[in-house]
């Protein structure tokens, strides 16, 4: 079965008298196990179509199915039951939860799934081992390193054990050490879980990591094509 | 199926936290609503008192919290309108509990004279024993003393009357009201004591007599114009009145204070409508306040609730955690509120000497100490409204904060 599976789908914004088209006419087929690069320039219509992906935007027209779900007929309810349930989302911005400590922003989700409390302690702690932050657990965001959080928010987005990883421009605020670092525990994760992730980037060093590339431009498909050689890919 | 335990546990840990991320902001808010629960619950108290020391100042002022009349008596009090003391049933039941105590008065108008003035007033033929037993305070008397017995053949009369018949211990005063056979009665007495009151009015508008002296004066033999009851609670008298309306018959009317004193009635009922109209108000105040906080705090976290949103919360459970926060703040605000105002309180449990103004709170019926009531009513009442109206003002950020599109608040600097 396919992981992601989209047809006809398209987007448009309106700002001002402007119309701006987010998506045109955009199918994609991810199975199982991909790990897949969506590239392209500002505007190409990366994050729009990881958020249509995602459920966190309804596309104009188009159908999206994640696994045996049709994304664009659900409801709010059921779209937020699929985030929780399904999808791990890791963004640019790191955005932890200040209040919470690294253990308990992992904890955030699984909390929100109603998971007892040992069981999301003993995985939260497995979790934060598992990235090199077994140290880290009762630190609060703002006592991380940029590398440090975005490590805390991949975490999170795996605690759950969704199928996909939507990930936006994860690197974008890490220094190349610590983007090698996340990538490489990407790379793990998609290996060695059978995580399907699907990273929106413009950083070659990102692409260099991707199994297939999928570019973008004013929102269309312009190539798709599978990188020899770099062997993350668990599909 | 989710645990609503697990559900509870992050929502509250998170109310908590974003609560002192501003801790400014929260402690200016939280003081707010301190000092409009503090200032809710000493006003009520303080209302309360007020009306009780009222209440009590017009029972008093006639003791007993029942009566019983002959039927007429009530449009012409006089020895006409009597009956006959309580025998058989009614005596029986007035003797059964929760009455405390209860006597048998002659009460008519009438006119005292002195050698120099003379003044209209309400003549009460008494046992004294059963007047003490009501209520009457012995201490009252300032001169003299009170009356010994019911057969007691001097007179008690008021400081203020003594002022205006400008007689005085010892002398002698005429007694004048109308006999069972509509003739004038008259009889000379002598006063035996002064008496005060807390109000004055009531100084010069009574004086006590013997009830064998008076029936004698009048001509009544054994008959008596009212019975007054006790049951020592004036609030609880709604318990046992009409049982004993029941043994006294239709032939005499039995009256609880509230319709023997419909003004004090009214005035105790208004009570607790004013207490809530007053929390209404303050805490209608103290609400936009609180909107404030809440909004502000929403919008300082417009991508953090985009985030939890992103990760999968329903927008019903961001709702629940503004809520909750908002219920914190309340709930704290409302726990210290009301111990300050209990600490408040305390110190004036024994009575605030409000002699100062003393004079003019004497129209109103109240004395020259004040009591503070404090009643769990007024707590509990002040306590829900704040809450209710609390979380009424927080739905608004609540809602705006449920509706935010998670894609838009996580763009949001």
């Amino acid at each position: 079965m396919a992981a992601v599976r989209c047809r006809a789908l398209s987007k448009c914004f309106v700002q001002g008298e402007q119309v701006i088209t987010g998506l045109d006419d955009v199918s994609l087929d991810i199975a199982e196990g991909e790990f897949v690069g969506l590239c392209g320039p500002s505007g190409s219509g990366k994050t729009t179509l990881l958020n249509a992906l995602g459920g966190l935007d309804t596309p104009d027209s188009g159908e999206i199915e994640i696994g045996d779900l049709r994304v664009d007929l659900l409801g709010k309810g059921a779209l937020a039951e699929m985030r929780l349930h399904r999808i791990g989302f890791v963004f640019q911005a790191y955005n932890l939860i200040p209040v919470l400590s690294a253990r308990e922003n992992i904890e955030f989700v699984m909390q929100v799934q109603g998971v007892p409390a040992q069981e999301r302690k003993a995985r939260s702690l497995a979790i934060l081992e598992e990235v090199g932050l077994a140290d880290h657990e009762d630190r609060l965001p703002a006592q991380l390193s940029g590398g440090q959080q975005q490590r805390v928010a991949v975490a999170r987005a795996i605690v759950s054990q969704p199928t996909l990883v939507l990930a936006d421009e994860p690197t974008a605020n890490l220094d190349s050490h610590s983007a090698d670092q996340l990538m490489d525990l990407f790379g793990v994760l998609n290996r060695e879980r059978g995580i399907t992730f699907v990273i929106a980037t413009h950083d070659a060093r990102v692409m260099a990591y991707c199994r297939r590339l999928v570019r973008l431009l004013d929102g269309k498909i312009v190539s798709d094509e599978r990188q020899p050689g770099q062997g993350q890919t668990a599909a | 199926m989710r645990s609503l335990g697990t559900q509870f546990t992050i929502a509250t840990t998170l109310a908590w936290r974003n609560l002192w991320r501003n801790h400014r902001r929260t402690l200016v808010m939280l003081a707010a609503i301190v000092v409009g629960v503090w200032a809710m619950i000493l006003f009520g108290a303080l209302m309360r008192g007020m009306l009780d020391e009222m209440v009590r100042g017009g029972l008093n002022s006639l003791p007993g919290e029942v009566q019983i009349h002959n039927p007429q008596y009530r449009d012409d009090p006089s020895i006409e309108n009597s009956m006959a003391p309580p025998a058989g049933e009614l005596l029986a039941s007035l003797d059964r509990a929760p009455i405390t105590a209860w006597t048998a008065r002659i009460k008519v108008p009438g006119m005292l004279a002195s050698e120099r003035d003379n003044r209209g007033l309400m003549l009460l033929g008494v046992d004294p024993a059963g007047e003490v037993a009501l209520g009457f305070d012995p201490k009252d008397i300032v001169e003299g003393r009170f009356l010994e017995s019911a057969s007691d053949r001097g007179i008690v009369i008021g400081r203020r009357m003594a002022e205006r018949l400008e007689t005085e211990l010892g002398k002698r005063v005429v007694v004048m009201s109308q006999d069972l056979n509509n003739e004038v009665a008259d009889r000379g007495v002598r006063v035996v004591g002064i008496f005060r009151a807390r109000l004055q009015a009531d100084e010069e508008s009574r004086a006590w007599l013997g009830r064998d002296a008076m029936q004698e004066l009048l001509g009544a033999g054994d008959a008596v114009s009212e019975i007054a009851v006790t049951g020592n609670d004036y609030k609880a008298v709604d318990d046992w009145w009409q049982g004993l309306a029941e043994s006294a018959g239709p032939e005499l009317e039995t009256l609880p204070w509230q319709q023997l004193q419909p003004f004090l009635d009214s005035m105790f009922r208004a009570q607790g409508s004013v207490n809530a109209v007053l929390t209404v108000i303050i805490f209608l105040a103290l609400s936009f306040g609180l909107v404030n906080t809440l909004v502000m705090a929403v919008f300082e976290r417009v991508r953090e609730i985009g985030l939890m949103m992103a990760l999968g919360m329903k927008p019903a459970s961001v709702m629940y955690q503004v809520l909750l926060e908002s219920l914190y703040l309340l709930a704290l605000g409302l726990i210290i509120g009301n111990v300050l105002a209990v600490a408040t309180l305390w110190p004036m449990r024994n009575g605030i000497d409000i002699s100062v103004v003393g004079e003019g709170l004497e129209m109103a019926g109240m004395g020259s100490t004040l009591y503070p009531v404090l009643a769990w009513q007024d707590m509990l009442g002040s306590t829900l409204i704040v809450l209710i109206l609390g979380l009424l003002a927080s739905l608004l950020p609540a809602w705006r904060a449920s509706r935010l599109d998670p894609v838009q608040a996580l763009t949001r600097n």
